[in-house]
């Protein structure tokens, strides 16, 4: 308890650094997250605005609740199903770049405590000039086509 | 006066025998269907494997029902949860009729994905689909049988590793005949048409 705790806090923490910087130009809306059963990663996704004159780059993100938070990609080129690892995602100025169901999303991995559904999960999104984004996102059941229905955002 | 009579009476028999060619043609196949027909391309439906309840099952177990095949793995975050949510919508619009309907989830990772994961993975979507697992071999077999790849990617140091796989869906009749083939391009409205005509076809249980 106290070491989730902890993790709280040390979560807590990464959002009170969100500050200026690139973040503070970013919007984000329709954040959910997929509950799956058990331990299996989930899939989590938002749709991030960018109202700057210059772009901007998404390039990690961390949660206070899953150990591990992964920026990836699927497609389904050519008939196989791929997932990819990507470094970053641009978002064009005064542009959009949406994180959705088989195209950029984030792999939540390790989670500390299983994610209910109707949880707000918070997600920390970093971006290439160092500032970050504490964004909630929701967790929707597994078999949500879109959720992103509904949005939470917290500027710092 | 008889001769043009005689015309006449064969002219509306051929018309007549037309028609009911016609309309044996449609019953035979020849369906307005609006995904890929695949009808005499692809082999029936056979396997040998574990089904979510870790019961052994095979092909024909499944005889009587319209079966949605789709290959995955329940450590694919992002684009097998897509596709089960979309066929979960897809058999919310069947309605009733779903019940003689059945996707059947065939792992691809049959290292991590055993009965009881692939249970609680397929639940999670929709009553109608059941997980199948079960000896490597046996899902390379059935993975060969429909020209479907998957590929185990890299370890990514932690024990985690991704698996490349085919993204279609594979429909059979109520036979086990291979009729469709359904991928991320088609509409879900054709999905759900082309059902409503197979699952109007072929002897129900």
């Amino acid at each position: 308890m106290s070491a989730r705790f902890a993790v709280l806090l040390l979560g807590l923490l990464c959002a009170g650094t969100a500050m200026a910087g690139d973040a503070a130009q970013v919007a984000a809306s329709h954040a959910w997250i997929r509950v799956m059963p058990g331990a299996l990663p989930a899939g989590g996704y938002v749709v991030l605005e960018n109202h700057g004159d210059h772009a901007v780059s998404l390039n990690a993100a961390s949660s206070p609740v899953y150990a591990d938070v992964m920026l990836h990609k699927s497609s389904t080129d050519t008939g196989m199903g791929r997932m990819e690892k990507v470094d970053m995602l641009a978002i064009p100025a005064h542009g959009k770049a949406a994180l959705s169901p088989g195209g950029y999303h984030l792999m939540l991995m390790k989670a500390g405590a299983p994610v209910k559904v109707g949880d707000k999960v918070r997600i920390v999104l970093q971006f290439t000039d160092g500032s970050a984004l504490a964004v909630d996102f929701e967790a929707k059941p597994a078999n949500t086509v879109d959720g992103g229905d509904t949005s939470e955002m917290h500027h710092h | 006066m008889k001769p043009r009579r005689l015309v006449r009476a064969l002219l509306l028999l051929s018309l007549l025998l037309g028609s009911l060619l016609l309309a044996a043609c449609q019953r035979g196949g020849e369906l307005p269907w609006k995904l890929t027909n695949v009808s005499g391309h692809m082999p029936d439906l056979d396997f040998k494997l574990v089904d979510d309840r870790g019961k052994p099952v095979t092909g024909a177990d499944y005889r009587g029902k319209v079966v949605l095949m789709y290959f995955g793995y329940t450590h694919c975050p992002d684009v097998c949860p897509l596709t089960l949510a979309q066929l979960h919508v897809v058999m919310q619009r069947l309605g009733p009729l779903a019940d003689d309907a059945r996707i059947l989830f065939v792992s691809v990772d049959p290292a991590r994905d055993t009965p009881d994961v692939m249970h609680a993975y397929v639940n999670a979507f929709d009553p109608h689909a059941v997980g199948l697992s079960g000896e490597p071999r046996a899902l390379e077999a059935l993975s060969k049988r429909y020209r479907s790849a998957y590929t185990r990617e890299p370890d990514k140091g932690d024990g985690q590793y991704e698996v490349s796989h085919s993204s279609a869906i594979y429909i059979f009749d109520r036979d086990g005949k291979a009729r469709l083939l359904s991928t991320a391009a088609d509409a879900q409205d054709d999905l759900v048409h082309d059902l409503h005509l197979l699952l109007d076809i072929g002897a129900k249980p």
